[in-house]
């Protein structure tokens, strides 16, 4: 190949917020000199809605999907048709991160059914002879830090056979008694989830202590709503049988770009969830459930 | 996700699978083949680029962590991963550092993170969320320590923050065993990055001594009898982990932590580990100032548990690097003793009275050390179990070797020879006797006549001088030698002479395999004979005599089994000397006569150092040492005059001398200064009470004449070679042996002779002739000429000095 086209975006982890102003240069190199229609660089940002196949069926969900949500869509001329020298050319834009007057600059966030992307498209046109060229780069918004005091709200927990929920045969239990807190459930997204868990004791021997980090997606439709949760990543604590009365620490990070400031619109809503799960030898799963709610400060 | 994404994580994922499978079933070796074959494959991942493999790859290391299957292999398994670890910690850190460089500025070693650049510290964040999203613990704890310098990129405070947290994270790992060595491991990595941090290392052994009862657990228990290994040997596995950590903690800390550390061991229950751990890591002082308490502890604990052997090998190591209370010495050895000698197992045992042999040797007398001694012996002689010992044996007696310097008290000690018996194996017991002269050679400061000692010590050498045979090597046999040499020149009986020739007779026969070893019963016999001249001051009764011509002989039929012709040559003229010198004539002759009928054997080329070289040099150099000696030799009353002369002459004139060479010139020279130093009326020296042809002939003009003669023939030879010369590419040489001639007629001819005056102008022409000669070389010794011919009686120099004209330089 010939041409290449890159963008750079200045901030080297590429996160912006509401109002900033993106800036970067646009990258073009090659051998030769480079005959081209015209230079443009597109900002998109948009909220894809997917229907689960298990709230709706497998063909409302293929078809059915909802209309993309857009949030940003604005496109500059860069370079008017005319031709780059031969080697390096760099073109600096800034775009101004501005958002029509009823639309909000939603947080970047991958999720399964809901989707929050922000993108940069470079497109060069060209003669009909040479093909188009296009780059698209993804750059990240984080939604600005949320105003008022974060307010810790410690849980502690107790789990026996006694406090769960959904057992058959109570009597097969093994005795266990397992205890521990969570430092707060009202979490900032940058700081690790943290908190302690002791085995005080258990007849059975402890194969794993994990913790599973799950979102709640809700997406609303005109035939009513879905709500799906799913994993986002599970995160072993204990392996193997603990020391019995020693406090094992609970920590994890929330990972970036899975997860988000916990968001509800009119449309759709993205909920967080962590589950501590605890595994007995002769495969007993305990499962003690925390919503969390995350926040940016 | 798109199609690529896809396709290379699946690859990613196959690759999980296979090493996972392909790792159970192997023997030690093709498991340490095989993550030898990982840690390849991460620097090749790496160098191409491909650092999500890369990380893939270190974290399935690390999952090997977690298998406790073979448990006795974990230990080696640890020191195999931990090292791909490092491997990726140095990767990262050094790739990440590269970004921080740009081409003006590198970063100092002791950079702060605003040094950092963005693109870097994005990086460095990338590898800690992508590493706090692995699933599995033990993964994600090594893979962070690993990286944890990293966090130099990021924060200040960023390592004294994290090794805490992981720290605390170690306890969320149920195996003790697993878990001793994620600490040790943080330990390390921890003194490596952030030394000063000591916080971190007490928690780790704290939170180390809550987790000690799990060991006596039941899931652990359960583990040990699936796998069939037995507490005693599952045990001290733990200790290189924890002498670790503990050695950490306890470097450079202050005495109350340590008594700290102590006390708290001491409360759990069941602690041989952890006392055998405190002994291996803490100061060498500070335990052996506590040694009755910890022979106490030890005597506590249960039998059951870790091996007692080892705990009483443990502070036998202390106590010998550092020094118990006096008063409490003899009771320590002692309690000690009565342990380690209830040991069944020689192999436990010998270990661990190998170590007490030290402690034994510096605080008591040759007594206890012999009962150790004999103790060791008794233990280890059924069945051979020295057999399986050799080295440790080995080091028992450098120990003791190493303490007792006087050679009289360790021989003195009992069993001392008795042990030696046990060394059976040839290879071993030759060590173990060249450490015993070793120690002789270099404490022993007396000459010594002490019977024990050259009972001991002869047998000692007879041993190593047995272990030659043929195929021994060169070096073994010079250092053998050596050894040997050391003890025969420590050997003096003082006075009594007889005695020591004796001695000298007795070591011949035992070391005649070893040349250097006959070479030094030479000299020493020869040294004894020039003692005994010194002791009568050159007057021999009948009685010395006598003893001198058996030192005579003694060489003369010594010297003929030696292989080295220079040896034999040397020693020839070095024993006809001091025959000489003690007056015995005759045998003096005979060693001559052997001399001189043993040069047609001088080979062209000798060996030395491994090489070939001529020995044409070193013949000359031995001739003209044995002319200055000829001088004084008295010619036999039987034999014609110069009898010794003459044979030598006939020996040099048939030698088959090099062709391009004027050394048999040089001789011929050399034998002219002779020959011309014979016909002075006062030799310029003499042996005292032997009377040298000067005062035997005392001038007599027959004897002049003889010698007269020899000279012609001589010099007629020397003009012969002159002649041959006169060919072009030899003219240089014609002209510097020329010179040489000349100087040697000037130096000692009589110039007054008319014929010797002609014959040195025209050498004087010859060495000119061909403009070969060196001009300075000429005029300094037309100069010398004009000099000495204004001394006395040299008025005919002056005249000479006139015929030698100097070359002009065109």
């Amino acid at each position: 190949m010939g041409t290449s086209l890159d963008i750079k975006i200045k901030r080297a982890n590429k996160v912006y917020h509401a109002g900033e102003i993106l800036s970067g240069v646009v990258v073009i190199s090659s051998k030769d000199s480079v005959q081209h229609q015209g230079v443009s660089l597109t900002m998109e940002g948009t909220v894809n809605l997917q229907l689960s196949a298990k709230s709706v069926g497998v063909f409302e969900a293929f078809y059915n999907s909802v209309k993309p949500i857009q949030i940003l869509n604005s496109t500059i001329e860069m370079v008017k048709p005319g031709k780059f020298p031969s080697g390096k050319t760099e073109i600096p834009f800034e775009f101004p991160l501005h958002v029509k007057s009823n639309k909000v600059l939603y947080e970047t966030y991958h999720g399964v059914f809901v989707n929050i992307q922000y993108t940069l498209r470079c497109d060069m046109r060209r003669s009909l002879l040479a093909k188009d060229l296009t780059k698209t780069c993804e750059f990240i918004v984080h939604s600005a830090p949320q105003k008022g005091k974060l307010t810790p709200s410690p849980v502690d927990f107790t789990i026996t056979p006694e406090t769960l929920q959904n057992v058959k045969e109570r009597a097969l239990l093994p005795k266990f008694l397992i205890r521990g807190h969570l430092n707060s459930t009202n979490c900032v997204i940058t700081q690790p989830l943290t908190g302690e868990l002791v085995v005080e004791s258990s007849e059975a021997a402890i194969r794993s202590v994990e913790l599973q980090l799950v979102r709640v997606e809700t997406c609303g439709c005109a035939e009513g709503y879905a709500r799906d949760a799913t994993e986002i990543q599970n995160i072993q604590i204990a392996d193997g049988d603990v020391c019995r009365g020693l406090s094992v620490p609970i920590h994890m990070v929330f990972p970036r770009l899975f997860t988000c400031p916990t968001l509800e619109t009119t449309n759709f809503k993205v909920e967080f969830e962590v589950n501590i799960v605890v595994l007995l030898h002769a495969d007993h799963l305990i499962t003690e459930n925390f919503p969390l709610k995350l926040c940016r400060v | 996700m798109s199609e690529k994404v896809r396709t290379r994580l699946e690859e990613l994922d196959d690759f999980e699978e296979g090493s996972q499978k392909e790792l159970l079933n192997l023997t030690q070796q093709d498991y340490v083949n095989r993550i030898e074959e990982l840690n390849q494959s991460l620097k090749d991942a790496w160098a191409s680029d491909q650092k999500v493999k890369a990380l893939k790859i270190v974290i399935q290391c690390s999952k090997l962590l977690s298998d406790t299957s073979v448990i006795q292999f974990y230990p080696s398994k640890f020191v195999l991963i931990t090292d791909i670890l490092d491997t990726f910690g140095k990767l990262v850190y050094e790739r990440i550092f590269s970004m921080c460089v740009d081409n003006r500025s590198v970063l100092p070693d002791h950079f702060s993170p605003e040094n950092a650049n963005d693109t870097a510290k994005e990086t460095c964040l990338n590898w800690f969320f992508k590493i706090a999203s692995i699933r599995e613990l033990i993964p994600r704890f090594y893979v962070e320590a690993s990286i944890l310098k990293c966090n130099k990129f990021l924060s200040k405070m960023g390592i004294s923050e994290c090794l805490p947290r992981l720290t605390c994270m170690i306890r969320g790992i149920g195996d003790p065993l697993v878990s001793v060595y994620a600490r040790a491991y943080l330990c390390r990595v921890g003194m490596e990055v952030a030394p000063h941090l000591k916080e971190s290392l007490n928690k780790n052994f704290f939170d180390f001594l809550l987790t000690f009862k799990q060991i006596h657990g039941d899931t652990v228990q359960n583990q040990l009898v699936v796998q069939g290994v037995e507490l005693p040997s599952y045990l001290p596995l733990y200790s290189p982990a924890m002498d670790w950590i503990f050695q950490c903690i306890s470097y450079h800390a202050p005495e109350t932590l340590l008594t700290e550390m102590m006390e708290r061991c001491k409360k759990l229950g069941n602690n041989a580990l952890l006392l055998n751990s405190v002994m291996s890591a803490f100061r060498a002082e500070f335990i052996a100032t506590r040694s009755m308490d910890f022979i106490g502890m030890i005597k506590e604990c249960d039998e059951s548990g870790f091996p007692k052997h080892l705990l009483f090998r443990s502070l036998g190591l202390n106590l010998a690097l550092a020094d118990p209370p006096e008063s409490d010495r003899l009771q320590i050895l002692n309690e000690a003793w009565k342990v380690i000698t209830k040991l069944k197992n020689p192999q436990d045992y010998i270990n661990c009275a190998e170590v007490w042999v030290e402690y034994t040797c510096r605080h008591f007398t040759k007594r206890e050390v012999n009962t150790v001694l004999a103790d060791v012996i008794k233990h280890m002689t059924p069945d051979r179990a020295f057999e399986d010992s050799y080295p440790q044996l080995q080091l028992i007696i450098k120990k003791v070797i190493a303490h007792f310097h006087d050679f009289s008290v360790l021989f003195s000690v009992e069993k001392f020879l008795p042990f030696l018996d046990m060394f059976q194996k040839e290879s071993v017991r030759v060590e173990v006797c060249k450490c015993i002269m070793e120690a002789f050679i270099k404490h022993q400061q007396e000459p010594t006549k002490d019977p024990v000692i050259l009972n001991a010590l002869l047998h000692v050498c007879k041993t190593m001088h047995d272990s030659v045979n043929a195929l021994t090597l060169e070096d073994e046999k010079r250092m053998l030698s050596y050894l040997i040499n050391g003890f025969i020149k420590m050997v003096s009986f003082g006075r009594d002479f007889e005695q020591q020739l004796s001695f000298y007779v007795e070591s011949r026969s035992m070391f005649c395999n070893l040349e250097p070893v006959l070479v030094q019963l030479i000299h020493s016999v020869n040294r004894l004979a020039m003692e005994t001249r010194k002791v009568m001051k050159g007057n021999h009764s009948r009685k010395t005599a006598a003893f001198v011509r058996a030192c005579v002989a003694y060489c003369f039929i010594t010297i003929p089994s030696l292989a080295g012709i220079f040896t034999r040559l040397n020693l020839y003229l070095h024993s006809g000397q001091v025959a000489l010198a003690n007056q015995c004539l005759s045998q003096a002759d005979a060693f001559f006569k052997a001399a001189i009928s043993l040069i047609p054997e001088v080979p062209k080329m000798i060996n030395i150092d491994g090489k070939m070289r001529p020995s044409e040099s070193f013949l000359l150099e031995f001739l003209c040492n044995f002319f200055s000696t000829l001088l004084i030799v008295p010619d036999h009353p039987e034999h014609g005059v110069l009898f010794l002369v003459r044979e030598l002459l006939n020996v040099i004139q048939d030698y088959t001398w090099e062709d391009n060479s004027d050394d048999k010139i040089r001789i011929y020279t050399c034998v002219l200064h002779l020959l011309a130093a014979m016909s002075q009326e006062t030799y310029l020296y003499h042996i005292d009470k032997v009377d040298s042809n000067d005062s035997l002939y005392g001038g007599d003009s027959k004897f002049l004449a003889e010698n007269n003669k020899l000279c012609e023939t001589v010099m007629a030879q020397i003009l012969e070679h002159l002649k041959t010369l006169a060919k072009d590419e030899a003219l240089k040489r014609q002209s510097s042996l020329g010179l040489s001639f000349f100087n040697s007629i000037l130096a000692h001819g009589d110039l007054r002779n008319n014929k010797l005056n002609q014959l040195s102008v025209n050498l004087w022409h010859l060495a000119q002739r061909h403009g070969c000669a060196d001009t300075r070389t000429m005029v300094k010794t037309l100069e010398y000429i004009k000099k000495r011919s204004k001394q006395p009686d040299m008025n005919h120099l002056t005249e000479l000095a006139l015929r030698l004209p100097l070359q002009t330089r065109t």
